[in-house]
């Protein structure tokens, strides 16, 4: 029977070529302008650490009061050193690390190289198992590490390449700025995108971290922050008098397993921003956030509007090409009303005509499938090319696009092909056959 | 022609009539839309940022091994800047350099409040560059009012701490900003936490800010220049070439920052940072990148729709020609001309038409709306609606033109003849 409706369809289809490839046409330029811009907001608004994405929580502390910056009440987003070693001391979480971006010059035994600078994080130990950091050789250092400033460093696999050709490198020595330091892990590939660690000073999509040093080793080697730095007050002359400004530059992560522990933090929170008031440190009242990691991605726009609204706008113009498919069908369809009611009065059911006109959509949404398939490629590779590089390469067509290409001309043909299937349906039979 | 007729043989059709209007009431939401974004991306692309940009090149350069927290640390770091921008100078192909921290549209914005008296609130924000007395004509600014720096007046700032330099240069507009009756020039104001003043010794035109933001507040040309250099490990340099020898200068000017200091680091993109020679046409297209994708996408899905939409008028149009025959027939034997009928079709059409675009143009403010709301957006202008409307009730027409005509040569015959 499928056979027989499929056979239909097809001399149905070519009786009318110019409807048919104007129904295909349209299917295929819709499915291949949402499935393009779709691919783009995919890329950017992936969950960079599925498994753990709603037990990491990034606290913010009201340092700076009321001020003409802020929006509304909102606390800055990043942290001051003060805040950040205070709450590193106290430890109320599970796992938690204070960190800053930082991008010292990696010197390697080759001279005549030219220098580079490697971008990296200060961060505390318990950084590498809370975000489950993949290890190729060697790990992580220990608490006593951070405790005891320690020259340890943790390098990414490129830079492991680089410096070492590949080999396991623990145990040695690479210079950085001015000072050795010792291997203690040697990272597998490892790039989450978004960059979800540094949101609060640094833009979600940039090249991948390639050293790691304590934050307290860091912060001896004066190292300072590369990226966001944001005051009210300025701080005096000197690395000292920055470290204890008001200015915010430091980001922080804390993972809390249980609904007891977020709500323990969250107290916490709160408790140490009233000892601070009490303590004269802030003249106002605890104004804390804390945002689990979707609305942390959320609130540092990761996904930039302009995405967002092409994708609207997409999806919009499917819409009116979906629109455009119902009246063609229903004009297609009801053109042969003399032909449904012959087949009706020869014993054929209404399921049964609901059956031959649905393959025949079925088959043009298929079709506007695989046009759209190609559209679509097409269009990714325009839009890789337009986009920023780091955002660029995060863009592509795979398997489940595909899949979700196909799947999507064929239900949106076959919705549109609804009303008209049902018009179809409830041809009336004696009419039909008295006006032939 | 009556149009009473027509109306009652809309009422016939009922879905096709709706779906057509629905159609285009939807394309001129989305297309006005569209052509608002497009050109109100053109128009901040297309801003001067006040620079002469051509012949314009940025070094992003970091001088290592020195400990710039010492006092010889910075002694040695300055004397290294200062030998950097003589060697740069000397060079065949460069016309003028200078050091600084950032560039108009590099996305690299160093703020600071600015008042008028020694306390109390901010009266305008700013942002400042380092400058010398070669930053003017390096950059191709023209002084309107007041002098340039002298190169006596050019300090040493380490990045830290507060910044009140005796004298300063500021844009037109922050200028207005900040004394608006126009007499700024001479005056004397405060930098953020700034106990001594700064006094405006020069105005100058146009500069863009180098923030990167699609804004349209008025902090986008709230420019000072300060006369110091940037005495930090990592800082830019900025070139004018000569004339045609940019390409050249990309070359030559890393090469010449090289052979003063090898172990200093320029980024060569490789890690997928930031590439550190890059001209000022280079840094202009990044900065508007995201800008000109959506106008492009928005361009593109533009045009998509209005062929989609004129495609299913004219589908839909010439489907009830064909269904109508024999009434045209009637028709054409009762005495009506091929000219009634053409015309019969096109005013159905543009019933059709007009209840599409009159649904249509509630729609585009709602959209316009709903936009603003998700991204900085201005109200959509009625002369984008009335130039979507146009453009829709031409699009239509003409897509229910080759239809009408088609029904016009139906021969009176076809009323006896069977479908």
């Amino acid at each position: 029977m499928f056979k027989y409706y499929l056979q239909l369809g097809l001399r149905s289809l070519r009786r009318n070529p110019v409807l048919t490839a104007l129904m295909v046409i349209a299917i295929g330029f819709g499915v291949a302008s949402s499935m393009t811009t779709y691919t783009v907001l995919r890329a950017l608004s992936g969950d960079p650490i599925p498994w753990k994405s709603d037990k990491l929580f990034f606290p913010q502390i009201d340092a700076w009061g009321p001020n003409p910056h802020q929006h509304g009440t909102e606390p800055a987003d990043a942290m001051t050193y003060t805040d950040a070693v205070l709450l590193m001391r106290d430890h109320r979480a599970h796992l938690q690390s204070a960190l800053y971006p930082i991008a010292p010059t990696v010197y390697s035994g080759n001279r005549t190289q030219k220098l580079r600078s490697a971008p990296g994080q200060a961060v505390y130990s318990e950084f590498f198992p809370m975000l489950n950091v993949p290890f190729l050789h060697g790990g992580g250092w220990t608490t006593a590490d951070d405790e005891q400033h320690a020259m340890v460093v943790v390098i990414s696999k490129s830079l492991n390449q680089r410096l070492f050709g590949g080999a396991n490198s623990v145990g040695e020595s690479i210079q950085l700025d001015s000072r050795s330091y010792r291997v203690s892990g040697v990272l597998d590939d490892w790039h989450p995108q978004p960059k979800f660690y540094d949101l609060a000073t640094t833009d979600a999509f940039g090249p991948a971290d390639q050293v790691f040093l304590p934050f307290t080793t860091a912060t001896d080697a004066q190292l300072a922050t590369k990226s966001g730095f944001l005051c009210i007050k300025l701080p005096g002359p000197g690395f000292a008098a920055m470290l204890n400004s008001s200015c915010v530059w430091i980001g922080y992560i804390v993972e809390l397993d249980t609904q007891s522990q977020l709500r323990a933090y969250r107290s916490y929170m709160d408790n140490y921003a009233h000892d601070q008031q009490a303590s004269g440190r802030f003249g106002w009242a605890p104004n804390n956030r804390l945002r689990d990691l979707p609305a942390w991605l959320d609130f540092e726009q990761v996904v930039p509007p302009q995405t967002k609204i092409s994708f609207v706008v997409a999806l919009c113009l499917l819409l009116v090409c979906m629109i455009n498919t119902v009246g063609l069908l229903l004009a297609k369809f009801l053109r042969r009303s003399s032909e449904i009611g012959v087949r009706r009065a020869l014993g054929a059911s209404r399921v049964a005509i609901a059956a031959q006109f649905g393959v025949e959509a079925g088959m043009i949404g298929l079709t506007g499938g695989v046009l759209g398939l190609m559209l679509a490629w097409l269009g990714v590779q325009l839009m890789r090319g337009s986009l920023s590089r780091q955002i660029g390469v995060l863009v592509h067509i795979d398997l489940l696009v595909l899949w979700q290409t196909l799947l999507l001309a064929v239900v949106a043909t076959v919705l549109a092909a609804l009303y008209p299937i049902w018009r179809a349906m409830h041809v009336r039979l004696s009419l039909q056959l008295k006006e032939d | 022609m009556a149009i009473h007729p027509i109306l009652s043989a809309l009422r016939r059709h009922k879905t096709g009539t709706i779906l057509i209007a629905l159609q285009i009431a939807l394309t001129l939401a989305i297309v006005c839309n569209a052509l608002f974004i497009i050109s109100a991306r053109l128009e901040q692309m297309e801003r001067p940022t006040g620079l002469d940009e051509h012949n314009l090149l940025m070094v992003a350069t970091m001088h290592t091994g020195i400990d710039s927290n010492t006092d010889a640390g910075k002694a040695a770091l300055d004397a290294s800047i200062k030998a950097d921008l003589t060697a740069l100078r000397q060079l065949p192909d460069v016309a003028d350099a200078y050091e600084t921290n950032s560039l108009p549209l590099s996305g690299i914005t160093w703020g600071l409040g600015l008042r008028r008296k020694p306390s109390g609130s901010y009266d305008s924000h700013t942002t400042y560059f380092h400058a010398d007395e070669h930053t003017l004509a390096t950059l191709g600014l023209r002084i309107v009012a007041g002098r340039n720096f002298r190169s006596d007046e050019i300090g040493e700032d380490d990045n830290f701490g507060i910044l009140q330099p005796a004298v300063i240069i500021v844009s037109k507009h922050l200028a207005d900003n900040l004394f608006p009756r126009g007499d700024a020039l001479g005056k004397q104001v405060y930098f953020t936490d700034a106990i001594a003043p700064s006094t405006i010794i020069g105005i100058i035109g146009r500069m863009q800010t180098g923030s990167r933001r699609t804004s349209t507040d008025s902090r986008t040309w709230n420019s000072t220049l300060v006369p110091m250099r940037l005495v930090s490990p990592s800082h830019y340099y900025v070139v004018r070439t000569r004339p045609d020898r940019l390409a050249a200068a990309m070359q030559s000017v890393p090469a010449a920052l090289y052979a003063q200091d090898p172990q200093r680091v320029i980024p060569d993109g490789s890690g997928g940072d930031e590439v550190g020679v890059r001209s000022f046409a280079q840094i202009r297209a990044e900065a508007y990148q995201g800008d000109r994708t959506l106008a492009i996408l928005m361009g593109v899905i533009s045009i998509i729709l209005l062929v989609v939409t004129g495609a299913g008028i004219a589908g839909l149009s010439s489907f009830w020609v064909g269904q109508r025959r024999r009434q045209i027939g009637v028709r054409r034997a009762l005495g009506a001309t091929s000219h009634d009928i053409a015309c019969y079709f096109l005013i159905e059409n543009a019933l059709i038409s007009t209840a599409g675009i009159i649904v249509g143009i509630v729609l585009s403010y709602e959209f316009n709306r709903w936009l603003m709301g998700q991204f900085e957006l201005a109200r959509l202008s009625s002369g984008y609606v009335l130039d979507g409307v146009a453009l829709l009730f031409l699009l239509s027409q003409g897509a229910a033109l080759a239809p009408a005509l088609r029904a016009a040569r139906i021969a009176p015959v076809e009323a006896i003849r069977s479908s």
